[in-house]
């Protein structure tokens, strides 16, 4: 990635100082409102981030990532429940969970293509919403409230707004580092490689299977973390997450910010849960105006923002 | 055993009302390519129609009838005005697009009719039981969604299989570029089909509102079930869509009648109960799961493009 100075560049340097500069702004003004709504969207732009390295640079379609939102929530609650408050123990362990199941799942999934892999991780997501409704101890159908954020002795207060918020951007930064690291090392360059010819990467010797399948594992285990904090944000994790129709909020926040370009997932997630907080302040009726918004998004605007900003990584 | 006959007659019911959405998914999806996550929106605005049309007419075939034309009009219209510049896109961009319709009509909905659910009470004839056998008695109204049901798959076979119409539809399915090329107006078959695809949504929904409360998001749930009995059953393929579409309907509705039971004499009864409804929400997932990882093309699928 060469460094130029042109509009999307500009616009994602502007975006990401604004982030950085936000909590000062909500302190002069006390305005706390906009610092929790912001930090929603930049753990929502950490799980769209990791989708946009399944599917911007995998060529992975995958209808089931808020799974993982739900896994790494579950582990941190489900932990808190049973008294085990730290953070040391909480994180890692959401982060392995979430990489097993990517594992387990990615390994059934990846042997199928198309809309068949679209609707297998479907199928796989809705199948953990199902196991979490029936977790009755822990809540079932209702949720489960977290009563005590994840403990970090000494390093860090999540229940300080502030912290709590710089926590997520350095999760967020760290994550989307980690995808542009990947995205231009030998892995992922086979990894797209795969995505745009998958038989003559086999051809010249590269075990396709085994390489989009630690690419599924990476990207879930990245949701895993956004779902830790998600879990933290809200002191509450519920079925409702792992929801399909989640998976399909994160679907449009990549496709919407830009497929296959890095900061792209962060716009996205920007512009999609902003235009849904005012358009909820104007009318009840938000998605009167988001669902056709989407169509035409579709119709008129591909490689979404970032690409009508005029500059997309796509193969 | 009575128990028994009654579950299954059951599940053949949701069966077959799972089989009027997905064969109008799947000649969707094999013919046009397109993914239509919409779909469920229409099964919920035949639904909706049905229930405001009753109301208005008092009569309940009328109402039907009335809610099935405004079903076909649309979907007509949905077509023309926005998904047929979607064919040949990205299933992605499609997956978008339509996941867009479905807030757009659960808004909507919400703002005619509110978001309270509404009710659609059947006529009197349709809610005395009817004795099948000597001691089982079966509702007539469910009795009679399958009697439609299976005459509308009889006549969906004889339209694609036997008719002029219906030859043009699986010749598009097998190869749009060549049917197109030997002169099929091949813009005007595909609004024709989605139309078709929309009617029978419709049907569905308005069948299905009886029994259910008629209410927002009633379209989403079953859309997954839909999109997984045409997985299962291979895409574009009717047949397959219906064979599996009665093997999910069966195996869903048993395993929720029967697994907690079932179960409970293999596991204590605390984790019975909790395994069990689970287990059974989960079951068509698993099996679809199954199915996906031994045979990815599906069970039945359609002849090769």
């Amino acid at each position: 990635m060469k460094s130029k100075l042109n509009a999307s560049n500009a616009v994602v340097a502007v975006v990401c100082a604004a982030l950085v500069l936000l909590p000062v702004y909500s302190a002069v003004t006390g305005n706390i409102f906009i610092l929790t709504l912001f930090t929603r969207i930049i753990i929502f732009a950490l799980a769209a981030s990791s989708l946009n390295l399944m599917m911007g640079y995998g060529g992975m379609m995958s209808f089931g990532h808020a799974a993982y939102l739900g896994i790494g929530g579950y582990a941190v609650g489900i932990l808190a429940a049973e008294g085990i408050g730290s953070g040391f123990i909480q994180w890692p362990v959401a982060l392995a969970v979430s990489a097993l199941f990517a594992l387990v799942i990615g390994a059934l999934s990846l042997r199928t293509r198309g809309v068949y892999f679209i609707m297998i991780t479907l199928a796989f997501a809705q199948m953990a919403y199902y196991v979490a409704s029936a977790l009755s101890r822990y809540g079932g159908d209702d949720g489960l409230t977290i009563y005590k954020r994840s403990t970090f002795d000494g390093l860090i207060n999540l229940s300080d707004r502030t912290q709590f918020y710089y926590l997520c951007l350095a999760c967020l930064f760290g994550g989307v580092y980690l995808i542009w690291r990947i995205v231009n090392s030998r892995f992922g360059l086979v990894v797209q490689g795969v995505r745009s010819n998958e038989q003559r990467m086999q051809a010249i010797g590269f075990p396709a299977y085994r390489y989009r399948l630690t690419c599924f594992v990476i990207a879930g285990t990245i949701c895993g973390l956004a779902g830790a904090l998600l879990a933290n944000n809200t002191d509450f994790v519920s079925p409702a997450v792992m929801y399909w129709t989640r998976s399909g909020d994160l679907m449009v926040m990549v496709i919407l910010g830009g497929m296959g370009s890095l900061f792209g997932p962060l716009i996205g997630a920007i512009v999609y849960l902003v235009l849904e907080e005012l358009l909820s302040q104007f009318t009840e009726y938000w998605a009167l105006i988001m669902g056709p918004l989407l169509l035409l998004i579709v119709l008129f605007a591909r490689g979404g923002i970032m690409g009508l900003l005029g500059r997309v990584r796509r193969g | 055993m009575f128990l028994l006959i009654e579950q299954l007659l059951n599940g053949l019911q949701f069966g077959l009302l799972l089989f009027l959405l997905a064969a109008g998914l799947t000649l969707v999806f094999g013919i046009m390519d397109f993914v239509n996550l919409a779909h469920g929106s229409l099964y919920m605005m035949g639904a909706y129609f049905a229930a405001t049309f009753v109301g208005w007419t008092g009569s309940f075939v009328l109402g039907a009838v009335l809610a099935l034309a405004a079903t076909l009009l649309l979907g007509i219209a949905l077509e023309f005005v926005a998904l047929r510049h979607l064919y040949g896109r990205d299933h992605l961009d499609q997956v978008l697009a339509t996941f867009g319709l479905i807030l757009f009509f659960n808004d909507m909905v919400r703002l005619i009719w509110g978001p309270a659910g509404l009710a659609l009470p059947l006529p009197t004839w349709l809610t005395t039981p009817v004795q099948l056998l000597p001691g089982v008695y079966y509702p007539a109204y469910r009795l009679s969604i399958i009697i439609v049901a299976l005459l509308v798959a009889a006549m969906l076979y004889l339209v694609v299989m036997r008719t002029r119409i219906g030859m043009l539809i699986r010749a598009g399915a097998s190869n749009r570029e060549m049917a197109g090329a030997l002169g099929i107006n091949i813009k005007l078959l595909f609004t024709l089909v989605f139309g078709l695809g929309a009617a029978l949504a419709g049907l569905a929904g308005l069948m299905q509102a009886p029994i259910l409360t008629v209410q927002i998001g009633m379209g989403e749930n079953i859309l997954i079930l839909a999109f997984v009995i045409i997985v299962i059953g291979g895409i574009g393929s009717i047949r397959g869509a219906f064979l599996a579409a009665i093997f999910v309907g069966i195996i869903d509705t048993l395993g929720r009648a029967f697994l907690p039971d079932l179960l409970r004499t293999v596991l204590s009864g605390a984790a019975a109960s909790t395994a069990a409804p689970a287990l059974s929400s989960m079951l068509i997932y698993l099996l679809m799961a199954i199915v996906l990882v031994l045979r990815p093309e599906g069970l039945f699928p359609a002849a090769k493009r």
